[in-house]
């Protein structure tokens, strides 16, 4: 079980927690049993043809999961997956 | 056993070897000169030192020498006339130091042999008591502190993020402040933008953070830019500053504000918030990633709420601003190591603050080798048209 963090944004699709433990042995697995936990997730991530949508960065530990194996990184029991969209907020006038 | 102080000076002579000034003067010029540290008052510094030399006042050497020596280093101490710096020698030799001389004749034979003379610019008496924590820093001294003064920052947006950017950056005293908002201070600001106040509430927020900047430094100078930036302004807004802060509240501008930093090489000091989490990075353009390095591509506005949608803890923007306020010090500075190709992020639930790594993308279509870098329709872009079906949510 690798401990996924949740942003923000998708917090709510997952029951409003910050972190979840996920079975998996790769970062696709444990995606997939992300979405398996919570499928709407699915929905707001992967494109209608399966991918992983590009505004999406996913982190094994503190490395870019791209530059890692992506989708085929080892992900072990004691790793975190931190699920990053892009945040805009800043100075929000209103 | 009492010891005069001839008997100090002349133990001094025997441990501490002396350098003669023609010596050193040609050793200055060589590739393997020594460091010169003058330990002479503050007002006799002021008045002309050797080129290049570095000041530690006698009574602070043994506090501040490991700031700007090591032990191994090859250093020549110099004071007005020889007396104070060979005294000076027997205390580093004391430390450790194994590679100290005194020069002979002191700062007088430097001058009077016809050598150059460098008479710093310094801070006026005011400024030396307002940024004394400040001087005392050995990455800051007087000489950071007259290049803070000298240096010019742009703030996007003096909203959430600016406000607490822009007053560290004007009690520290970065000489000039550009503020580009548009907008007014509104009642539902006050709750973050602390640069604001309840009776500003209807004022352009560029206004009323320059009289809260006023009150606070009066050495400082503020343009307030009562605009939105746009293809049309940032150029000529930001080659005007040494670093933009990055405080907008939206993407089509964060994308163009990168864009531009590329174009014109300006820094810029990224920082994002939302609810209870902050994102914060350090963009040097083409040294370090850019902002499409590390987000290619906007969310479709579904999963990328302004924090006017889903809210923003106040004090976040605290941090947040604060960490950008420091950043943007570092690069003025060139001090320590920035957030450049790492990006912080910080969970105020969790008080945890996380690092991750942000490396070049060597197919950034904005820094990238091949990238034929331009402005874009950023609103478009960002609004999906083109790119990418909207999602479900």
């Amino acid at each position: 079980m690798s401990t996924v963090r949740i942003p923000p944004v998708l917090r709510q699709a997952v029951g409003g927690v910050r972190e979840l433990e996920v079975p998996g042995g790769t970062v696709s697995e444990v995606l997939e049993g992300l979405y398996a936990m919570h499928p709407s997730v699915r929905s707001q991530l992967v494109t209608p043809e399966g991918e992983l949508h590009r505004f999406v960065n996913v982190y094994v530990n503190d490395e870019d999961a791209r530059l890692l194996s992506w989708l085929d990184t080892p992900v072990g029991d004691r790793d975190t997956v931190l699920i990053l969209p892009a945040m805009a907020g800043g100075s929000a006038g209103t | 056993m009492a010891h005069s102080y001839q008997d100090l000076l002349a133990q001094a002579r025997e441990e501490v070897p002396e350098i003669q000034v023609p010596d050193l003067a040609a050793r200055l010029d060589g590739a393997d000169a020594p460091l010169v540290v003058d330990v002479r008052e503050q007002s006799e510094w002021d008045e002309g030192h050797v080129p290049g030399a570095v000041h530690v006042p006698r009574g602070f050497l043994e506090s501040r020498i490991g700031g700007v020596a090591r032990p191994d280093q090859e250093v020549v101490l110099m004071c007005a006339g020889g007396n104070r710096s060979l005294l000076a020698g027997t205390t580093l030799r004391a430390m450790g130091y194994g590679n100290i001389t005194s020069l002979a004749g002191g700062f007088t034979r430097w001058k009077q042999s016809g050598n150059a003379v460098q008479v710093p610019r310094t801070l006026t008496p005011d400024q030396r008591a307002r940024y004394s924590r400040h001087v005392l820093i050995p990455e800051i001294g007087e000489e950071g502190q007259l290049k803070l003064l000298d240096s010019r920052v742009l703030l996007i947006g003096a909203g959430g993020l600016g406000s607490p950017a822009a007053l560290y950056l004007a009690a520290a005293g970065v000489g000039t402040i550009g503020l580009v908002d548009d907008d007014v201070v509104d009642v539902s600001n006050l709750q973050r933008q602390v640069i604001h106040s309840t009776e500003r509430v209807g004022m352009l927020k560029g206004e009323s953070a320059r009289e809260a900047i006023a009150a606070l430094n009066p050495d400082v100078a503020v343009d307030v830019h009562a605009t939105r930036i746009d293809r049309d302004n940032v150029l000529e807004l930001m080659s005007q500053y040494d670093v933009v802060v990055d405080g907008a509240d939206n993407f089509p501008t964060r994308y163009l504000l990168s864009d531009a930093s590329l174009m014109t090489r300006t820094p810029l000091v990224h920082a994002s918030i939302l609810r209870f989490e902050g994102h914060a990075s350090v963009f040097l353009p083409y040294e370090g990633p850019c902002y499409r390095c590390l987000f290619p591509e906007p969310p479709p506005p579904d999963l990328a709420p302004a924090c006017g949608e889903a809210g923003v803890l106040g004090v976040l923007c605290g941090v947040m601003g604060t960490v950008q306020a420091t950043e943007a010090i570092k690069v003025l500075l060139g001090a320590g190591d920035t957030l450049a190709g790492r990006l912080l992020v910080y969970d105020a639930l969790g008080m945890t603050f996380t690092e991750l790594k942000v490396r070049r993308d060597p197919e950034c279509p904005a820094c990238g080798p091949g990238a034929r870098l331009e402005f874009r329709d950023y609103d478009a872009w960002c609004a999906g048209v083109g790119r990418h079906v909207a999602v479900g949510a």
